[in-house]
């Protein structure tokens, strides 16, 4: 078992990931950005985002795990009647949904719900 | 660096990299600031329970600069995990940056500057940097999208510093409520984020993403993010060919 230091694992993570990002450049300095290739990418990169996005609100892992999926299921539906009525309005909606979200949260603290 | 002639009337103005790139502060300032201070509000406080000190925490936040990574090489390290699992873990949780820079970086084609830094770009980009330049940038004249986002960037990065500052500081003090809210409020942002998207094929890449996510996640866990991208993209792109096909669209 070799030792490790924090720093060594930081600077292996930080060019792991960096390899991701430098892999994208390369790639797109290659490609069409009107072809259909590139179209392909930006599908592929919205829905990973949008799986990733869901994927912490209903099946979370780590802090919002000790949450109900219903606080966060209730303060998402407000933020999206406030999204509708305010013609999507993002701010408007997020600390909709924020607010709702640290009200179910703070009554469930307090023992009120 | 501008190789524009003021005097000239034929070619365009010349480029105001202060004006763009104060815009881009401002821009950075207006919500993705809070974002990113939020969660790594969240972030500080786990690095401080796992026992590891400041500085290592706003290490990561600046070099691995994504949360998904940065959580995944926390907990793997906080329990002894060997240096190459803790890595490849740390890795995967961060691959979304892949498909995100191949499709940003086509934003600055043209701008030399920009092809000079391109490797900097991909570095200082995040998911919340990368939303505000997919929906401000394409607007906006070429030569001033490099100094805007480099300013929406700026601000970001603060951000994440005090962000993960605050929360180690803060670690235990501040009710679990509060904790629990400003992590649940950046993955909140981005729901209306991607639900404003305007291009027919992420349209349809967001609704399939978001419904098969989830559920791709429960067969997965580990491989769930890249298999819902590839899985739920080719689709859209497929679904999306099909639209386009038809003759009265």
């Amino acid at each position: 078992m070799i030792e490790q230091t924090p720093w060594l694992v930081l600077i292996c993570c930080i060019l792991a990931t960096f390899f991701w990002r430098a892999l994208g450049v390369a790639v797109a300095s290659h490609i069409d950005a009107n072809g259909p290739v590139f179209q392909w990418f930006s599908c592929v990169a919205y829905a990973m985002l949008a799986g990733l996005i869901t994927r912490i609100l209903l099946l979370p892992v780590g802090t919002l795990e000790q949450t109900p999926t219903f606080d966060r299921v209730v303060a998402m539906v407000s933020g999206f009647v406030v999204f509708i009525i305010f013609k999507r309005n993002v701010v408007a909606a997020t600390v909709t949904a924020f607010m709702v979200f640290l009200a179910l949260a703070a009554l469930r603290q307090t023992g009120s719900l | 660096m501008t190789e524009l002639t003021p005097e000239s009337p034929v070619t365009e103005p010349p480029v105001q990299n202060g004006k763009a790139f104060m815009a881009g502060i401002v821009a950075g300032i207006s919500m993705p600031f809070w974002m990113v201070l939020a969660s790594m509000i969240g972030f500080g406080s786990m690095v401080r329970t796992a026992g590891l000190s400041l500085d290592i925490g706003i290490g990561s936040t600046v070099g691995i600069w994504g949360l998904p990574g940065q959580v995944a090489m926390l907990e793997l390290f906080a329990i002894g995990a060997p240096l190459l699992a803790i890595v490849t873990a740390s890795s995967m949780a961060n691959l979304r940056f892949m498909p995100m820079s191949v499709v940003m970086m086509p934003m600055f084609n043209g701008d030399k500057r920009a092809h000079r830094w391109r490797y900097v770009i991909a570095q200082v980009m995040s998911i919340n940097i990368w939303s505000v330049t997919m929906s401000r940038c394409p607007e906006m004249p070429l030569m001033e999208r490099f100094p805007f986002y480099m300013g929406v960037s700026l601000a970001c990065g603060i951000g994440g510093v005090l962000g993960t500052a605050a929360g180690f500081v803060l670690a235990g003090t501040m009710p679990l409520y509060v904790t629990l809210s400003l992590v649940f409020l950046n993955p909140a942002y981005f729901v209306f984020v991607f639900s404003s998207v305007r291009a027919r094929n992420c349209i349809i890449a967001v609704v399939i993403g978001a419904v098969t996510g989830p559920l791709i996640h429960q067969i997965a866990p580990n491989w769930g993010v890249p298999i819902t991208g590839l899985v739920a993209g080719t689709a859209a792109f497929f679904l999306d060919r099909m639209f386009k096909a038809r003759p009265n669209d």
